[in-house]
């Protein structure tokens, strides 16, 4: 195989597929290392907030969380592919390969970003410490611009193979063999809403109402609202009070008043506006709080998961009880956020109807907190083996 | 629209930008409930955003059609059985193209504003004419590319219409020459697409020594996104065509096959001139209002001609300057402006890419 496309910003070689128990010693001292490294990196909240997730005492939760009822072992080596845009999530699903006990190689984006680079750095020096010696040669990230020789080099010796992006990523990744026994976790593309309940609006206060804007801001346009957690359906659960969304949306609005929107998006957003307009007929109306907010205000739901906003636009619909939505959940659908309506019954709502759809029930502010639950998989446990092991009974 | 006729009839630069603006309120208007009552897609629209004609009070307030909007539908404010001619833009391929429908009505609108906008550049006789490029590009005749147009269009405005290039895209070296000769002594008018005349024609006469073509006038326009790639300056291409070529009469125009007809000519000046049958207005992209004179903003264009589909106000994606009203050098009234370039395609954050294409 040709190697002149392929850099290894960490490691320089196929990493050794000697597994490890989940959330070994080394691994969970391994992170809290990365943490005291990372969290200095101010400039960058985003490497910030992954230097939160890897901190000792977090990481220990996530240990007792897992317990130990179960005798588990890495499944091996598990190959990572992550996105290009969201530069962080490369380290996320490194972080998860290590608590699961595998031996890693991950493909970081092939652009360059400052993120990448700090996370990198920070590895390497861990990895040159005598007491991570083990670790060593166990961990690589890699940066190639697309290449099916390479993509199938590594996938060829993995025995989990991790594919984030969406349906023609994983599809065309897919096409490419990884060995019989070789598991695989696929993130494909996904649809996701935000429940509001009127009541809890209007009785919010100012300080919270900021709050609740600031906590929807960061799960929408920090993302240019294109991650696939991040919600394009506003669901308000009320008998209809107008009040009640201008006040959110106000608050919203000028929260939003920060984002840097581009000419080019303002233009894709009108385009796709004018879009639905035209394919909708059921648009009862839209309100623009400048360029930065539109909202389509829908009369049904029907065929409601085609409908996508990006760069702030939003899809309104409202109802006094959550289950007009169940008619329309699909597989599809990931991380429902919500404010002021009832956890246990949103729980209920999507277990009694058996819906097929919605892996994550998260307040909102949490839609882009990517944990070792992602999608509906527990990404440790799918990245480990059981080992059965019985013990004979009334025999010598 | 009797005020407009009158307008129209005193040559397309002769209407001042108060008189106009007065003339565009009723004209638009009409034009909006026109399109509003025969086309259903851009009804839906309006009624989306709850357009009610009576909070227009002047030319900024009307509606406007993202210009992509073109290649995701197919809008006619007509009949099926009276569009004569689709015309579409010159998407590379994969791309989506823009899709226009044509009646007669509207085409021929078209024809007669070209006409007299660029007879007033050119002066009213019709000159002996090069197309630079190649009569191939018009063998399809029911569904025009903007290409096909443009050579379809301009050539009405010449006779003994020969063509530059071959179906290779090579220099018919022997034609050329032998209009030059035939025609020496009297101008001549030239027109093509920027980036053809650059790299098909321009180039390989330079490098094969030149060619005196002291008596023509060029128009030229399709923007100037593939030389700003290869770095040729708007100056740069003027300066090489009159050394090389002799050819020191040279406007730009900007227009688009969404518009096809009220095109905007780029006087001696360098401004790019609103006739009577369109105009500009540049707009912030935070909230689309208006900008000042001066202040870089997204490119909206009026329009009087579209009658067949709802074409007569939409917003671009290029990034202009209006540089004055009423007050350009060389004598012409209406606003004039200035094309900066292409909205820049900034790189949206998200989560569904890992394995973009290398």
């Amino acid at each position: 195989m040709k190697k002149d496309n392929l850099t290894y910003l960490v490691g320089g070689s196929m990493p050794e597929p000697r597994p490890t128990v989940p959330y070994a010693d080394e691994a969970c001292s391994f992170l809290g290392g990365l943490s005291d490294l990372l969290m200095r990196q101010r400039s960058m909240p985003d490497v910030v907030s992954f230097a939160f997730f890897c901190r000792r005492a977090n990481i220990a939760r996530l240990k007792r969380e897992f317990g130990d009822s179960e005798r588990r072992l890495g499944r091996g080596l598990a190959f990572h592919i992550t996105p290009s845009n969201i530069p962080i999530n490369f380290a996320f699903s490194l972080a998860f390969g290590i608590l699961s006990g595998c031996a890693n190689v991950v493909r970081a984006p092939t652009k360059p970003w400052p993120q990448v680079d700090a996370v990198c750095r920070a590895v390497r020096e861990l990895l040159d410490r005598p007491e991570f010696a083990l670790m060593k040669g166990r961990v690589a990230v890699v940066r190639y611009e697309r290449d099916d020789e390479i993509t199938g080099y590594f996938s060829g010796s993995c025995d989990a193979r991790i594919i984030w992006g969406g349906d023609a990523s994983v599809r065309s990744i897919r096409g490419i063999p990884i060995p019989p026994r070789a598991v695989e976790i696929t993130f494909a593309d996904r649809y996701s809403l935000c429940v509001l309940d009127e009541r809890a609006i209007l009785d919010l206060d100012e300080a919270g109402l900021e709050r609740l804007a600031d906590d929807f801001y960061n799960d929408t346009y920090l993302v240019d609202q294109n991650a696939c957690s991040s919600p394009n359906l506003i669901f308000w659960l009320g008998r209809g009070a107008p009040e009640a969304r201008e006040k959110f949306w106000g608050a919203v609005h000028e929260r939003a008043k920060k984002y840097d929107l581009q000419a080019v998006h303002a233009m894709d957003k009108y385009s796709l506006l004018c879009d639905y307009l035209i394919r909708r007929p059921d648009v009862e109306g839209v309100s623009f709080h400048d360029n930065i907010v539109y909202r389509v205000k829908l009369a049904s739901l029907r065929d409601i998961e085609s409908c996508r906003g990006r760069f702030g636009l939003f899809f309104e619909y409202g109802a006094a009880d959550i289950g007009e939505l169940a008619p329309h959940v699909t597989k599809r659908w990931q991380t429902l956020t919500y404010y002021g309506a009832d956890r246990d019954m949103l729980v209920r709502f999507v277990s009694e109807n058996s819906l097929s759809g919605i892996d994550r029930i998260v307040p909102v502010g949490c839609a882009l907190d990517i944990g070792v639950l992602w999608d509906g998989f527990d990404i440790v446990r799918t990245l480990s083996r059981i080992l059965e092991v019985r013990y004979a009974v009334g025999r010598k | 629209m009797k005020d407009i006729d009158q307008a129209l009839s005193n040559g397309p630069f002769s209407v001042n930008w108060t008189e106009k603006a007065e003339l565009y309120k009723t004209a638009l208007r009409d034009l909006t409930s026109h399109h509003r009552d025969n086309c259903a897609p851009y009804r839906r629209i309006l009624d989306g955003m709850s357009y009610d004609d009576r909070s227009c009070r002047g030319v900024l307030d009307f509606p406007y059609l993202p210009v992509r909007i073109f290649k995701m539908h197919e809008l006619a404010s007509v009949e099926r059985s009276q569009i004569i001619r689709t015309m579409t833009s010159s998407g590379t391929t994969g791309q989506s193209v823009s899709k226009i429908f044509l009646d007669r009505e509207t085409s021929a609108a078209q024809t007669k504003a070209l006409v007299r906008i660029t007879s007033d550049f050119l002066g009213s006789k019709r000159l002996p004419m090069i197309v630079v490029d190649s009569s191939e590009v018009l063998k399809d005749r029911l569904m025009f590319s903007a290409r096909g147009a443009g050579i379809l269009g301009f050539s009405m405005l010449g006779r003994e219409v020969v063509y530059a290039l071959d179906g290779d895209m090579r220099i018919n070296r022997g034609a050329l020459e032998d209009f030059l000769a035939k025609h020496s002594g009297r101008n001549i008018l030239l027109f093509g697409f920027t980036y053809m005349i650059w790299e098909h024609f321009y180039k390989p006469l330079a490098d094969s020594g030149g060619m005196n073509i002291e008596n023509g006038v060029l128009i030229h326009g399709g923007g100037w996104k593939k030389l700003e790639s290869a770095s040729v300056s708007a100056e740069q291409f003027k300066s090489s065509l009159r050394e090389t070529l002799g050819i020191t009469r040279v406007h730009n125009y900007y227009g688009m096959v969404e518009q096809t007809g009220s095109i905007f000519m780029e006087c001696g000046e360098g401004r790019l001139h609103c006739s009577v049958y369109s105009d500009v207005i540049t707009r912030r992209h935070r909230d689309f209002s208006p900008c000042d004179e001066g202040e870089a903003g997204l490119v909206q264009v009026l329009s009087l001609l579209p009658r067949s589909y709802p074409g007569h106000s939409i917003l671009t994606e290029d990034v202009g300057v209006v540089t004055g009203t009423d007050d350009c050098p060389c004598g012409r009234l209406g606003r004039t402006f200035k094309i900066i370039g292409r909205v820049q395609n900034a790189e949206a954050r998200g989560c569904s890419d890992t394995y973009e294409k290398g």
